[in-house]
């Protein structure tokens, strides 16, 4: 690549491209705790290559995007609205948000979904310093026994899983790599 | 510096619509004598899609959903970092991508060259089929004369 | 109970390879090509984007040669390809008064600036059989006249003029779409048009006649039918302003209704409107009659149960791919809902005969 452009950053073979990486995606939230890699384009500043690689592959005309903190700059906005349509909205709004933990802000912000329609929620994409099968102990669906991950606030997600079948879903991104936490896995701090 | 740019997405929009429509035919054939092709790197991959054609109620009215229309679009860079972008009505991927090379050209030092080839016989192509078409409907535009008036 | 059954794989397969024999037919006859089909039954190939809903004359074509020229198997293939694409977003309104006219026609004003056009029209034909066109006969030119190069004003400009129209005025609202939203009633009057507009042909068209037989009349005039090409706008996002995306040809009905007056409104005349793809007259007029009949509540009028008048009956029943889906899936196998059945009147055969059998044997 030669000429990097406000529009650089996408898919070179979409339709390929997009479908690995849902594979993955789709891979790590039904077995929560698994690590997958993410490949995509080149990513606009601070984006991590796995976060941009799921918004280019999960974002479209009707899902609204909330960009937190160090992630909303100009150069995400005209990226996310080049490749993929989303529109950006604040968080109480978003289908999906991305940012790290602390800039993503308190859960109670979020849509958790309502009785008819659990669905009707947000999916947070929550960029971290380290990703590793340590730490918080996973149990649930999609996991044989127990799983381990390093989760960002462990009492935070514990009452995020304590709203199921309502409750927001997390896609855990560091570099290239991405894990899942979804409403349905219950954490605790000890096997 | 806001009227030079005004001006400029004006012609952009010209040459972009006079593209969108252009029957890929007459396009190509065109396209197809234009020797100096550059190089360029895809920034978005031919794509064909839906717009939701939009009407209003009493044609002034509140808009309304009127159905899809099929179109492709892409975008590419050149070399120099000029981007073109290319929206045209169809599923023609080529027609696509001669689109967003065009668009990108007309940006650089070879527009005039790009206008005296492509741009302008295009033009003048679709506009003498519209002309014909106008001209056969007026053909068919009723004169009235009055048979009898009043009672003397 | 449950029956599960498999099996009928080599017959289904077998059964699509005779289908695509029988659509092909006699191989001693040319091939239809998709070109031919796009500009010489370019009328079938208008229907089925208006009910496929999908504006793109070559994929309708394709549709058609596919479907065997069954125009409902077709609209059916578009729907199902429309589902596919995504969407590049919503253009702006079209502006059908910078149209440029095939044909433009007013019952209502003789001399309306712009005149009246008739374009190439069936209206006056004799509908008597050409049998030249048995014998594949080339057709001359059509005459030429002075070409009209400025925009043709809608006839129903000049009734606003003196207040003796209802107004149609502008909004910038979001219309609800039923491609995303499943249709909730009441709906709004943008949601009926574009339920409407890919109603079908026939069902529209026999709405409209039953206002016109009595069923809630509403005195209609043909203020104005217009055919021709508009272009299409749409705001890209990367550019920062419109451009034009492409041109489709449309077919615009206004008509122009008698109203005496209601509790809310003056006397004045009303309007329903119609907007199809493609050169469909039939369609967009009856659409327009539909759209008049369906807006008695804004108006004020009295609700004369009326078919027409009935928005759910109207909208649930317009849309022959949702019809012929239902309709048609009966004659797939029920083999278990058809056992249950059987039980059922097998064992009210038996009651109802050990009901009279005991009386006999009393007797």
């Amino acid at each position: 690549m030669s000429t990097r452009t406000q529009f650089s950053g996408g898919f070179q073979n979409a339709p390929v491209d997009a479908a690995h990486a849902f594979r993955a995606a789709m891979t790590v939230m039904a077995r929560p705790g698994e690590i997958r890699h993410l490949t995509g384009g080149q990513p606009p500043e601070p984006l991590s290559v796995a976060a941009e690689t799921l918004l280019l592959t999960l974002c479209d005309p009707d899902t609204k995007v909330h960009l937190a903190g160090a992630a909303d700059t100009d150069a995400v906005r005209h990226w996310l609205t080049f490749h993929t349509g989303a529109p950006l909205s604040a968080a109480a709004d978003a289908d999906f948000a991305v940012g790290t933990w602390s800039e993503l802000g308190p859960l109670s912000t979020y849509r958790i979904g309502t009785a008819e329609y659990p669905d009707r929620s947000a999916t947070l994409i929550v960029e971290c310093d380290d990703l590793q099968q340590a730490g918080a102990v996973l149990r649930g669906p999609g996991i044989k026994d127990t799983a381990r991950l390093n989760l960002p606030d462990v009492a935070a997600l514990q009452a995020n899983a304590a709203l199921y079948p309502l409750g927001c879903d997390f896609f855990l991104t560091c570099g290239d790599r991405v894990a899942a936490l979804p409403r349905s896995t219950q954490i605790s701090l000890e096997v | 510096m806001a009227d030079q740019t005004n001006i400029a997405n004006a012609a952009r929009q010209g040459w972009m619509g006079l593209l969108a429509r252009a029957p890929e035919g007459a396009l190509m054939a065109l396209w197809s004598k234009y020797d100096a092709r550059p190089d360029f790197e895809w920034l978005r991959s031919p794509e064909v899609g839906g717009v939701m054609v939009r009407g209003r109620t009493g044609g002034t009215g509140a808009p309304f959903n009127l159905g899809e229309m099929t179109v492709t679009r892409c975008s590419l860079v050149l070399n120099d970092g000029t981007v073109g972008h290319g929206y045209v009505q169809g599923r023609s991927k080529p027609k696509a991508e001669a689109a967003a090379l065009i668009d990108a050209l007309m940006q650089t030092s070879a527009a005039d060259a790009v206008r005296a080839q492509v741009i302008s016989p295009l033009k003048d192509q679709m506009e003498n089929a519209k002309t014909d078409r106008a001209a056969k409907a007026a053909a068919t535009k009723v004169e009235f004369f009055t048979m009898v008036r009043g009672e003397d | 109970m449950y029956v599960a059954v498999k099996g009928g794989e080599k017959a289904i397969e077998n059964a699509h390879a005779w289908l695509a024999e029988e659509r092909r037919g006699s191989t001693d006859i040319a091939e239809l090509s998709i070109a031919q089909i796009r500009e010489q039954l370019s009328l079938a190939v208008n229907r089925v984007m208006a009910e496929g809903s999908l504006y793109d004359p070559d994929l309708a074509a394709l549709a058609i040669k596919q479907a065997r020229g069954d125009l409902i198997e077709a609209i059916f293939l578009i729907r199902a390809y429309r589902t596919t694409l995504p969407r590049f977003g919503c253009s702006n309104p079209v502006e059908t008064g910078e149209m440029a006219c095939d044909r433009r026609i007013s019952a209502t004003f003789k001399d309306a600036p712009g005149g009246q056009v008739l374009g190439p029209t069936f209206d006056y034909t004799h509908r008597l059989l050409d049998f030249k066109l048995a014998a594949e006969g080339e057709v001359s030119a059509a005459p030429e006249g002075q070409p009209r190069t400025e925009a043709t004003p809608h006839i129903t400009e000049f009734l606003k003029g003196e207040g003796i129209i209802q107004d149609e005025p502008a909004s910038d609202a979001t219309p609800g779409d039923l491609t995303r939203e499943p249709m909730e009633f009441p709906a709004n009057r943008p949601l009926r048009l574009q339920s409407l507009t890919r109603g079908d042909e026939g069902f529209v068209l026999g709405m409209a006649y039953s206002t016109q037989r009595g069923y809630a009349r509403n005195h209609a005039f043909v203020g104005e039918l217009r055919i021709g090409k508009v272009a299409v706008e749409m705001d890209i996002p990367e550019l920062g302003f419109a451009i034009e995306i492409g041109e489709v040809e449309l077919t615009e009905c206004e008509t122009v209704n008698q109203f005496k007056g209601s509790k809310t409104e003056p006397p004045q005349f009303t309007r329903g409107y119609g907007l199809v793809f493609g050169q469909s007259e039939r369609k967009s007029i009856a659409m327009a009659l539909v759209d008049r009949a369906l807006r008695w509540e804004e108006l004020g009028e009295d609700n004369l149960g009326a078919p027409a008048q009935d928005e759910e009956f109207v909208l649930s029943h317009s849309d022959n791919i949702q019809a012929t889906g239902f309709l048609e899936h009966i004659k797939l196998p029920h083999y278990v809902d058809f056992q249950s059945e059987l039980e059922l009147v097998r064992k009210l055969r038996r009651e109802a005969e050990e009901r009279i059998t005991p009386k006999e044997a009393a007797e």
